[in-house]
C-alpha cells in the first residue's frame, strides 16, 4: 500500500500552494481557482484518512460530498461575484478593488 | 401726672414733631409749621408746669425731681439714664421753653409764610422776591416764601429736642449726646442755605470748632467715669465724699488735682460751644444762617448749654474752694478766659457793621461775663445772667430779623442791591419799624444794663457785686470797662439802625412786619424788662425787699456752701454811670451819621479800629496755623505719600506678586504639563492612526498575508507556552 503520510503530503503541498495562490496571484478568478485547489487538497486529506482509517462508515463520505457541493455553490457566489465586480469597476485585478482602504 | 413723668415727656413733642416733617409733612408748609408749633407749644406747657412744680418745692436743691432706667449693662450692674430738675435745670428749662416757642413762631413770619413762590428762587440758596403784577399792571417784587420752608422746622425741632433733652438729663453721657445733637443741627442749621459757599465754610467751621472744645469734654467724662465709676450728677456733684477724693489725689498733669483737670477738661467743653477765647472763631460766621437760627442758637439753646453745663459742674471746678480763701487754678483758668473773652469780643464789636455781627460779638463778651462769674464763685450771678441773656439776646436777634426783613422790603420795593444787613445803610427805621424799633432798643437797653428797669442791669450787677465783694478787683475792672463798651456798641447799633435819617433808599422803603413776626418780639420785650425783678438784693436802697430775692434763694439752695454777700452800693454805682455813659457816648458819636462817611470811630482810634474791624486776624492765624496745615497732612502726607504711594504700592506689590507667580504657574506648568499633556494625547492618537491606518490597504490578500502570519506567531506561542 501507498503510505498514508504521502497522501497527506500530498494534500498538505496542495493546500500550500493553494495558500499561496491565494494570497499572491493578481487576478481575482485565478484566486478563485487557488480557492478551488485548497478545498480540493482539504478534501484530499479526509479521503485519505477515510479511507485508511474510517473505510467501513459512510460519515467520511458524505463529509467529502458535502464539502465538493460547498464548493461548487461557494464558486458559483464568487464568480456572480466577480462579474458583478466587474460591471462596476471594469477590472479584475484584486489589488484595485480597495474600497476598504484608510 | 406726677413730675417725673412729666419732664421725661418735655423732650419727646420737639423729637416726634422732627420725624413727622421730614417723613411726611414736607410738602406742605403749614402742615410742617403747625406741627413744629404745636410741638413747641406742649414742651412749653409740660415745661412750665414742671418749674411751677419745681419752684413751689421748699428744697428743692437737696432733693431734685429725678428718675432713672437702666439702659446698658455694665459690669455687674446697669447704666442708668435718667431725668434730673433741680433748680439750675428748672430755670433754664424755663428760659429755653420760653425762646424756642417764640424762635419757632416767629419763624413762620421770618421765612414769609403765605407770600408767593420766587420766581427763580432754589433751593439751597436764600429766597430773593418774586415779582407780581397788580391791578394796574405794575409788576412790583416782594419778598417770596422760603423755598426750604419744611426742612427748616424740621431742623429746628430737632434743635429743641437736643436743648430740651440736655437740660432735664442727669448724666453726662446722655448730655453729651444732647450736645452733639445741637452741634450736628447748628451744623445743617448754619449751613441751611447750603447754596451759598459761605454757608457752607461757616457750618463746617462752626462744627469743628466746636468739636475741638468737645474733645476735651470727652476726655474729662472718660476720667470721671474711670475714676468715679458713674456720670451721674447726684453721685458725683452731691457726694461730699467723692468730691473730696476727687481734690485729694494727684492728676499727672500739672500739678493739678483730679478734680481741677476734669473740670477744666470739662469746662472746654463750654469754650467751645460757647465760644470763648480762644474758639470763638465760629460764632460770628455763623451768622451764615437764617435769623432765628442765629436767635436759637446763640442766644436761646446752644451756648447757654455750654454756661448750664459749667454752672452744673461749678462743684468740680472749684473743689477745695471756700468763700474768702484764694481761688483754685482751674478757677484762675475759668476767670481768664471769661474776663478776656469779654473784653475781647466788646472790643470787636465797637467795629463792626453787620447788624448780625455785632450781636455775635456781643454773645461772645455776654458769654464772658457768665464764665468769669463762674470761675469767681458768683454761681448765681452767673446763671441769673444766663437767663435774662437769653431772653434779651433772643429779642435782639428776632429784632435785627425783623430789621433785615424791613430792609429787604424796601429794597425790593426800590430796586436796590444793596447789603440789607449793613447798618451803614441803614437809619431812621423808627418812624418806619415802631414796634421793631421799641422792642429792639429794650433789648439794648438790657444789653447795655440800664438801670432798674431793664433785667440785664440787674444780672449783670450782680457779677460785678460778686467780684467786687470778692475783692477780685483786675476781674472787676476788666468787666466793668467790657460793660462801658458793651453800653457804647448798643447805643451805636441802635442809633445807626433806627435813629438819624435814612441812609439808603432801602432804608426809606422799608415797613414794619408782619405780627408772627413783631407778636414774639413784644413777648420778650416783656420779659426782658421783667425777668430782672426776681433777683433784686434785699438790702438794695428802697425797692429791695419789695420782691423775694427769688433768685438767690432759689439757685442758692443747691450748694451747700454760700459765702455771706455784703452788700455794698459802689457796684451799683459804677454799672450805673458806666452804662449811662456808654450809651450816652454812642449816642453821640453816631446820631448824625451820614452815608458814605467813614466811621467816626475811625479818626479817634486809627489803626486800632482796623484791628477790631479784622477781628484782630484770629481767623486768619487759624486758617493758616490749623486749617492749610491739616490740609497740607491730609491731602499730600497722608493722602498722596502714605496712601496712594505706601499702601497702595503695597497692595500692588501684592497683586504683582499674585501675579507674578500665577504667570509662572501658566508657563512653566500648566501650559508645558497640562496642556501638553492633553495635546500629547489626541497628537499622539493621531499619529499612531495614521500609522496604523497604513495597514488598511483595502486589498483582500494582504490582509490574508497579515492574517496567516498572526495565525502562525500565536500557533508558536500556544505551542511553546501550553505545549500543544
Amino acid at each position: 500500500m501507498i503510505p498514508l503520510s504521502w497522501f497527506l503530503i500530498f494534500s498538505a503541498a496542495l493546500f500550500a500552494i493553494g495558500l499561496f495562490g491565494v494570497m499572491s496571484r493578481k487576478n481575482t478568478i485565478t484566486i478563485l481557482m487557488s480557492i478551488e485547489l485548497m478545498l480540493n487538497a482539504v478534501n484530499v486529506n479526509l479521503l485519505a484518512f477515510w479511507s485508511y482509517l474510517y473505510g467501513a462508515q459512510l460519515d467520511g463520505l458524505v463529509f467529502v460530498a458535502i464539502v465538493f457541493a460547498a464548493a461548487a455553490a461557494e464558486t458559483a457566489v464568487g464568480l456572480a461575484l466577480i462579474i458583478s465586480a466587474y460591471r462596476r469597476y471594469q477590472t479584475v485585478v484584486a489589488d484595485d478593488l480597495d474600497l476598504m482602504k484608510g | 401726672m406726677s413730675t417725673e413723668t412729666l419732664i421725661w415727656l418735655i423732650p419727646l413733642p420737639p423729637l416726634l414733631a422732627f420725624a413727622l416733617i421730614s417723613l411726611f409733612t414736607n410738602r406742605s408748609r403749614s402742615i410742617s409749621h403747625w406741627t413744629a408749633i404745636v410741638a413747641a407749644g406742649v414742651s412749653w406747657g409740660l415745661s412750665m408746669i414742671v418749674f411751677a412744680r419745681a419752684f413751689a418745692m421748699d428744697n428743692l436743691g437737696e432733693s431734685p425731681f429725678g428718675s432713672s432706667i437702666n439702659w446698658f449693662p455694665v459690669g455687674e450692674t446697669y447704666f442708668k439714664i435718667g431725668v434730673h430738675v433741680d433748680p439750675l435745670s428748672a430755670i433754664t428749662l424755663f428760659f429755653v421753653a420760653w425762646t424756642i416757642f417764640m424762635i419757632i413762631i416767629y419763624s413762620v413770619g421770618y421765612h414769609n409764610f403765605g407770600q408767593p413762590e420766587g420766581d427763580h428762587d432754589r433751593p439751597g440758596l436764600p429766597p430773593h422776591g418774586a415779582d407780581v403784577k397788580d391791578e394796574k399792571g405794575h409788576t412790583h417784587r416782594v419778598p417770596s416764601v422760603e423755598p426750604m420752608y419744611s426742612r427748616f422746622f424740621a431742623f429746628i425741632a430737632l434743635f429743641a429736642f437736643g436743648m430740651y433733652a440736655l437740660v432735664v438729663t442727669d448724666n453726662l453721657l446722655t448730655l453729651y449726646m444732647a450736645w452733639e445733637i445741637m452741634g450736628l443741627c447748628s451744623y445743617l442749621l448754619i449751613g441751611f442755605w447750603y447754596g451759598k459757599k459761605s454757608a457752607r465754610d461757616a457750618a463746617v467751621k462752626a462744627f469743628m470748632v466746636t468739636r475741638v472744645g468737645d474733645m476735651f469734654m470727652l476726655l474729662g467724662m472718660a476720667a470721671l467715669y474711670s475714676l468715679t465709676g458713674t456720670l451721674n450728677y447726684t453721685r458725683i456733684l452731691s457726694n461730699d465724699a467723692v468730691i473730696q477724693q476727687l481734690v485729694t489725689t494727684q492728676s499727672p498733669v500739672l500739678g493739678l488735682s483730679w478734680a481741677g483737670l476734669v473740670g477744666l477738661l470739662i469746662f472746654m467743653g463750654t469754650v467751645g460751644k460757647s465760644a470763648q477765647f480762644p474758639l470763638h472763631v465760629w460764632l460770628p460766621d455763623a451768622m451764615e444762617g437764617p435769623t432765628p437760627v442765629s436767635a436759637m442758637i446763640h442766644a436761646a439753646t446752644m451756648v447757654s448749654a455750654g454756661v448750664y453745663l459749667s454752672i452744673r459742674f461749678f462743684p468740680l471746678i472749684a473743689a477745695g474752694w471756700t468763700p474768702g480763701a484764694p481761688l483754685t487754678p482751674p478757677m484762675i483758668v475759668v476767670t481768664s478766659i471769661g474776663t478776656f473773652t469779654a473784653l475781647f469780643a466788646a472790643s470787636i464789636a465797637m467795629a463792626q457793621n453787620d447788624i448780625k455781627r455785632v450781636l455775635a460779638y456781643s454773645t461772645i463778651s455776654q458769654l464772658g461775663y457768665m464764665v468769669a462769674a463762674i470761675g469767681i464763685g458768683a454761681y448765681v450771678a452767673a446763671a441769673f445772667h444766663l437767663l435774662t441773656h437769653a431772653f434779651f439776646k433772643a429779642l435782639l436777634f428776632l429784632g435785627s430779623g425783623s430789621v433785615i426783613h424791613g430792609m429787604e422790603h424796601g429794597s425790593m420795593h426800590t430796586g436796590e442791591e444793596i447789603d440789607t444787613q449793613d447798618m451803614r445803610n441803614m437809619g431812621g427805621l423808627r418812624k418806619k419799624m415802631p414796634v421793631t424799633f421799641w422792642t429792639f432798643l429794650i433789648g439794648g437797653l438790657a444789653l447795655s444794663g440800664f438801670p432798674f428797669i431793664t433785667a440785664g442791669f440787674w444780672s449783670k450787677d450782680a457779677i460785678h457785686a460778686g467780684a467786687y465783694n470778692g475783692h477780685f478787683t483786675p476781674v472787676f475792672v476788666v468787666l466793668v470797662l467790657a460793660a462801658f463798651l458793651t453800653a457804647f456798641y448798643s447805643m451805636r447799633q441802635i442809633t445807626m439802625t433806627f435813629l438819624g435819617k435814612p441812609r439808603s433808599k432801602s432804608a426809606e422803603h422799608a415797613h414794619e412786619t408782619k405780627w408772627t413776626m413783631t407778636l414774639p418780639l413784644v413777648i420778650l420785650a416783656v420779659f426782658a424788662i421783667s425777668i430782672g425783678w426776681v433777683g433784686i438784693e434785699e438790702d438794695f436802697p428802697l425797692i429791695g425787699g419789695v420782691i423775694p430775692n427769688v433768685i438767690k434763694e432759689f439757685l442758692g439752695s443747691m450748694l451747700k456752701v454760700h459765702g455771706t454777700e455784703i452788700f455794698q452800693l459802689t457796684p451799683i454805682f459804677v454799672s450805673i454811670v458806666l452804662a449811662l455813659s456808654g450809651l450816652t457816648l454812642g449816642w453821640l458819636l453816631y446820631r448824625r451819621l451820614k452815608a458814605d462817611v467813614p466811621d467816626p470811630m475811625q479818626k479817634i482810634l486809627g489803626p486800632v479800629y482796623k484791628a477790631m474791624q479784622n477781628k484782630y486776624g484770629f481767623d486768619e492765624f487759624y486758617d493758616i496755623f490749623f486749617v492749610k496745615t491739616s490740609n497740607w497732612i491730609s491731602e499730600t502726607f497722608t493722602y498722596r505719600w502714605i496712601d496712594l504711594r505706601v499702601i497702595d504700592g503695597i497692595l500692588h506689590g501684592i497683586a504683582a506678586l499674585g501675579l507674578g507667580i500665577g504667570r509662572v504657574f501658566r508657563n512653566f506648568f500648566d501650559v508645558p504639563v497640562i496642556n501638553g499633556a492633553g495635546d500629547a494625547l489626541g497628537e499622539g492618537t493621531r499619529g499612531l492612526g495614521s500609522i496604523l491606518r497604513k495597514l488598511q490597504t483595502g486589498r483582500v490578500q494582504q490582509y490574508m498575508v497579515i492574517a496567516l502570519a498572526i495565525i502562525l506567531i500565536l500557533g508558536a506561542i500556544f505551542y511553546s507556552v501550553i505545549g500543544l
